[in-house]
């Protein structure tokens, strides 16, 4: 394998500061960058909870989204989302490991398959509460939380695109440097996924329950 | 097998987050599914657990740390946590203060 034999540059997410190399540095402003993309797109979703939590009395006579929440389907993509980031960072050690790429595309398939899971339980949520008269243009609550669980959704869509282009990557330039770098940026995209999820789940799902 | 060494490390780091993420997930799920307590007080301790619960994850599983080579990186988050606070919170004040004098 053709990472194996390279000791600079196993896995830097992981290890940056045990060989500073300029490659090293390399990586690590890679990574700064794309933590500043990361913080940009938390601030859009920061924005979005705010809009979020001052509408939920706006309700214009419609049931508020809360009222078609379901505990288990909540529950069940919290432990997709969850146990994907745990898969995916089986796929940063192996990355780390120099293992071969069957591993790292066995892992990332994991990945895929709990993130495409996570996708058809919320698209089945929201299919029921359109059923249900609860459209997004129908108030300003659920347009509110239409925008602020799709915007997620939508973040996770492109993380699946992009799980699927990585397996392409890898096919065709095996384990280079691009590449790795490409699944260290992936890693932290999806990482950043399930910390959003967090925030959802609490004070959107739980919340709602609670009510 | 020196290479391993280090590697088993990182395993454990991300076997410890998922086990700490469930574990909080399972008690904010918990606390809510048997309504342990009022609920303004549930809502209250699940927000703390969410707060531990990504801190959890920027540390385990993104590898936010005091490191060196993640120093920049917790910077720029505690940086962008703080605009957000700021954000989130003054538009809150502003939006709930103009509601309440509406009424």
């Amino acid at each position: 394998m053709a990472g194996v034999n390279e000791p600079e540059l196993l896995h830097a997410g992981l290890n940056l500061a045990n060989h500073p190399s300029e490659k090293q540095a390399q990586v690590e402003s890679d990574v700064f960058g794309f933590w500043v993309f990361l913080m940009s797109d938390a601030i859009l979703f920061a924005l979005l909870f705010v809009v979020y939590g001052t509408m939920l009395d706006a309700t214009a006579g419609v049931p508020a989204p809360h009222t078609d929440f379901k505990f288990s389907s909540s529950f069940l993509e919290t432990l997709a989302l969850l146990s994907s980031s745990f898969a995916y960072g089986m796929v940063s050690l192996n990355l780390k490991l120099g293992a071969s790429r069957r591993w790292i595309w066995g892992w990332l398939g994991v990945t895929f398959l709990l993130g495409a899971w996570f996708l058809r339980l919320e698209i089945g949520d929201f299919t029921d509460m359109v059923a249900h008269g609860e459209t997004a243009q129908a108030s300003g609550a659920l347009s509110s939380f239409f925008v602020l669980v799709g915007t997620h959704g939508l973040h996770v869509t492109c993380g699946l695109i992009w799980i699927v282009i990585m397996a392409v990557q890898l096919a065709i330039h095996d384990i280079d440097e691009r590449v790795k770098i490409n699944l260290i940026r992936l890693g932290l995209f999806w990482h950043f996924l399930d910390v959003v999820w967090v925030a959802i789940f609490t004070i959107v799902y739980l919340r709602g329950l609670l009510a | 097998m020196n290479r391993l060494r280090p590697v088993l490390g990182d395993l454990l780091t991300y076997a410890l987050g998922y086990a700490l993420a469930l574990a909080l997930t399972f008690t904010a799920f918990a606390l809510v599914y048997f309504r342990l307590a009022a609920p303004q007080t549930i809502f209250a301790i699940i927000l703390v657990l969410g707060l531990a619960q990504i801190i959890v994850h920027m540390r385990c599983f993104l590898h936010l740390s005091l490191q060196r080579s993640a120093r920049a990186d917790l910077m720029l988050v505690l940086f962008s946590s703080l605009i957000i606070a700021l954000m989130v919170g003054g538009t809150l004040v502003v939006l709930f203060n103009l509601r309440a004098r509406m009424m």
